[in-house]
C-alpha cells in the first residue's frame, strides 16, 4: 500500500514539544516527537482524545507555537529552537498547506465554485484564472456538476469533495485533514480516502489525517500513535 | 471576490429586514432633527415676516414674542419721522380660539395696517386685504379656503388670501386682519362688561393700543442710532430685527429646542449602540467561517474588509430608506419639519463614522478568532 518514497521529506519534525500552562498545572500535550512524511504519503495520527493529535496537526499546520525543536516544510525550515523563522504563517499556509476539515467547513455564502476559487484568489490569482482551475479540480473530484450548489444544497460526499478541491485549489504540497471521513458513512469514507489516495499521487502531495475511522485504517501508508504526546508508529 | 457583497446576498432578506429596521431609527432621528430645525423656523417665521430692521416696544420689555408689550398706536407717526425711518407700521398679535366645522382652532392674530411695514410676506391663494374690515389672510395650515367665514370675537371674517408656513413659535397657523380689527379683537370688552366699564366712568380709554410698533430703515441709515433715539423716550425701547430673532431662539424656544436637541443626540446614541450590536452580532455568527478563512490563508485585510463594507452597506442602506422616508411623509407632520441638505448630509456622515467606529467590535472580536477553531467539530 505504501506509495513511492522521495528522498527529502515533505513534512520533517525534529523533536517538537509543547506543553501547556506552567508549574503543578502544566500539560505536556507534544514531548519531543519527530516525523517525516514524504511526498504520495498518506499517514494516519491515532490516538485517544487528549493524546496530542490535534496539536500536531496545529503545530504542522502552522497555526500553534510549538515549545522547543524544529521543522522543515516543503524543504524549508519554518521551525528552529521553538521559533517560527516566518512572521507570515497564514502565507505560509496559502503557500505549501491545504486543509480538509471534519465538517468541510465551507463558506455557507459561496457556491461550490467561489469556494475553491476563493483560495486562488487569496494567493492572487485573477478571478477568472481561480474560476478556471475550480472548474478544473471540481471536474476532477466529480463534482464538477454541482459548481452552482451553494454548501447548504450539498450532500456530506459532495461537499467534502468541494472542500477537497479547496485544500487542492492552490497545488498545496501538504494536506492536513482532520477527521476528513467522521461525517461520512462508510462507503462515502472509502470514497473519500481512495480519492485522497489519487491526490496524494497524481499531485505528488503528504497527507495527514487526523481520524478515529477503523473502516479506512487501511488506507493509509502509515499510521502513527501518539500516546501522552508520544509518537509511535 | 467581494465578501460582504456575496454574503449580504446569501441572506439577502435578512439584511434587508435589518437595513428596514435601521432605516426606521434613523428616519426617527432625521425627523427630530427636522422637527427641531422646524422650531427654530417657526419662531423666526413671525418676526421675520414683516422684513423690518427695528421693533419699538413697551420699556424694559424684550416684546412682543418673548413679553407683553403696549404702546400706545399713535407713537407710529413719531416712530416714523425719526432720521433714517423710511416708513413704520402699528402691529398686534394675539392668540385666539375660534370655532371652524365644530372644532377650536387656535389661531395667532396679526394685525396690521394696510399700507405699511407687517402685512404677510407672500400671498400662495387669493389676494391680500383690500377692505378696512372683516377680511383675512390665512394661513394654509389653518384648513381655511379662500371664501370660508370665521368667527372672531363678535365679528365674522371672509377669508381673500392664504399664506404657506406662517406659524408662531408654538406651532399656532397665522392669520392676518386689519389693525382696526384687531384692536376691537383684543381690547373691545364684551357687551356687559363694557357697561360696567361706562358705569365706572372708565369706558371712554382709547383703545388704539399696539403691541409693537415695527420700522424699516433707510439703506444707509444706522440701527443703532435710530435705537439710541427711541430709548431716549423713556417708554419705549428698541430692539434690532437680529436682536429679536436671537430672543426668540435663546429664549422663547430655548427649552425646546434644548429638549428636542438632547433627544435628538440620545437617538443618535441609541442608534450608535444597535449598529454596533447589529454588526457585532453579524460577526459573531461567523467566527467558525472567519476561523476558516484565517486558516486557509485569508488575509486580515479581507476578513477586515468584509465586516467593514458590511457594515457601511447596513448603515448606507439604511440611512438611504430613513432619509426617503422622511422627505415623503414629512409634511404630514402636524407641525413643520424642517430638512436641509446640510442636516441629511450631516446624519449621513455621522452614520458613516458610527458604522466604521461599531464595526470595530465586529472587527476586534474577528482578529482575536483562533484559526484552529475551524479545526473539530
Amino acid at each position: 500500500m505504501e506509495g513511492e518514497i522521495t528522498d527529502q521529506p515533505l513534512v520533517r519534525i525534529d523533536r517538537i514539544s509543547k506543553h501547556f500552562g506552567e508549574g503543578e498545572a502544566r500539560v505536556d500535550a507534544l514531548r519531543d516527537v519527530s516525523l517525516d512524511v514524504h511526498a504520495r504519503q498518506v499517514v494516519a495520527l491515532l490516538g485517544p482524545s487528549g493524546s496530542g493529535k490535534t496539536t500536531l496537526l496545529n503545530v504542522i499546520g502552522c497555526i500553534l507555537d510549538p515549545s522547543s525543536g524544529a521543522m522543515d516544510l516543503v524543504g524549508d525550515r519554518v521551525i528552529e529552537d521553538g521559533r517560527w523563522l516566518r512572521s507570515d504563517l497564514r502565507r505560509l499556509r496559502l503557500e505549501k498547506i491545504g486543509f480538509i476539515f471534519q465538517f468541510h467547513n465551507l463558506i455557507p455564502f459561496l457556491d461550490a465554485t467561489d469556494n475553491v476559487s476563493l483560495v486562488l484568489e487569496l494567493a492572487g490569482s485573477s478571478p477568472a484564472e481561480a474560476r478556471g482551475r475550480a472548474s478544473e479540480l471540481l471536474d476532477y473530484l466529480d463534482v464538477g456538476h454541482r459548481a452552482g450548489a451553494m454548501p447548504a444544497k450539498l450532500s456530506g460526499g459532495e461537499a467534502q469533495r468541494v472542500a477537497i478541491a479547496r485544500a487542492l485549489s492552490n497545488r498545496p504540497r501538504i494536506i492536513l485533514a482532520d477527521e476528513p471521513t467522521a461525517a461520512l458513512d462508510s462507503k462515502r469514507a472509502q470514497i473519500v480516502m481512495d480519492l485522497l489516495r489519487k491526490v496524494a499521487a497524481e499531485q505528488d502531495a503528504a497527507i495527514i489525517a487526523v481520524t478515529h475511522d477503523e473502516k479506512i485504517f487501511d488506507r493509509f501508508d502509515r499510521i502513527y500513535h501518539l500516546r501522552d504526546g508520544r509518537l509511535e508508529a | 471576490m467581494n465578501l460582504a457583497y456575496r454574503d449580504i446576498r446569501h441572506n439577502l432578506f435578512r439584511f434587508v429586514l435589518t437595513c428596514l429596521g435601521l432605516g426606521l431609527l434613523l428616519g426617527v432621528v432625521l425627523a427630530m432633527i427636522g422637527i427641531y430645525r422646524g422650531l427654530i423656523v417657526d419662531a423666526l417665521t413671525i418676526a421675520r415676516a414683516p422684513s423690518v430692521d427695528l421693533w419699538v416696544v413697551e420699556a424694559n420689555t424684550r416684546g412682543p414674542f418673548a413679553e407683553a408689550s403696549r404702546i400706545p398706536g399713535d407713537l407710529r407717526e413719531a416712530v416714523a419721522r425719526i432720521a433714517g425711518v423710511s416708513s413704520a407700521g402699528s402691529i398686534t398679535y394675539q392668540t385666539v380660539e375660534a370655532e371652524y366645522r365644530n372644532a377650536k382652532l387656535r389661531l395667532y392674530v396679526i394685525g396690521y395696517e394696510l399700507t405699511r411695514p407687517g402685512a404677510p410676506p407672500e400671498i400662495w391663494r387669493g389676494r391680500p386685504i383690500a377692505r378696512s374690515h372683516y377680511e383675512i389672510v390665512a394661513d394654509r395650515s389653518t384648513g381655511l379656503n379662500l371664501g370660508d367665514r370665521i368667527r372672531l370675537g363678535r365679528n365674522n371674517f371672509t377669508v381673500v388670501g392664504l399664506t404657506r408656513d406662517q406659524v408662531n413659535s408654538g406651532g399656532d397657523p397665522a392669520v392676518y386682519i386689519t389693525l382696526a380689527d384687531a384692536q376691537r379683537l383684543q381690547f373691545d370688552l364684551a357687551p356687559p362688561a363694557a357697561r360696567i366699564a361706562m358705569a365706572r366712568g372708565t369706558g371712554g380709554a382709547s383703545r388704539d393700543t399696539v403691541n409693537a410698533i415695527v420700522a424699516r430703515l433707510q439703506p444707509n441709515a444706522s440701527v443703532d442710532v435710530a435705537a439710541a433715539t427711541i430709548h431716549r423716550w423713556k417708554h419705549l425701547s428698541a430692539i434690532s430685527q437680529e436682536a429679536q430673532e436671537l430672543i426668540l431662539t435663546r429664549s422663547l424656544v430655548d427649552r425646546a429646542r434644548r429638549q428636542i436637541g438632547l433627544f435628538t443626540t440620545l437617538l443618535l446614541i441609541v442608534s450608535a449602540v444597535i449598529i454596533a450590536l447589529i454588526i457585532y452580532t453579524m460577526t459573531m455568527e461567523k467566527l467558525k467561517q472567519i476561523a476558516t478563512l484565517k486558516l486557509i490563508g485569508a488575509p486580515d485585510r479581507a476578513i477586515i474588509g468584509m465586516i467593514v463594507q458590511q457594515s457601511l452597506a447596513l448603515g448606507l442602506i439604511g440611512f438611504a430608506i430613513g432619509a426617503t422616508l422622511i422627505i415623503n411623509v414629512k409634511d404630514y407632520f402636524p407641525r413643520r419639519v424642517v430638512l436641509e441638505p446640510d442636516n441629511v448630509l450631516i446624519l449621513g456622515l455621522i452614520v458613516f463614522v458610527v458604522c466604521l467606529v461599531s464595526s470595530g467590535l465586529g472587527v476586534r472580536a474577528a482578529l482575536k478568532v483562533d484559526p484552529a477553531t475551524a479545526l473539530g467539530g
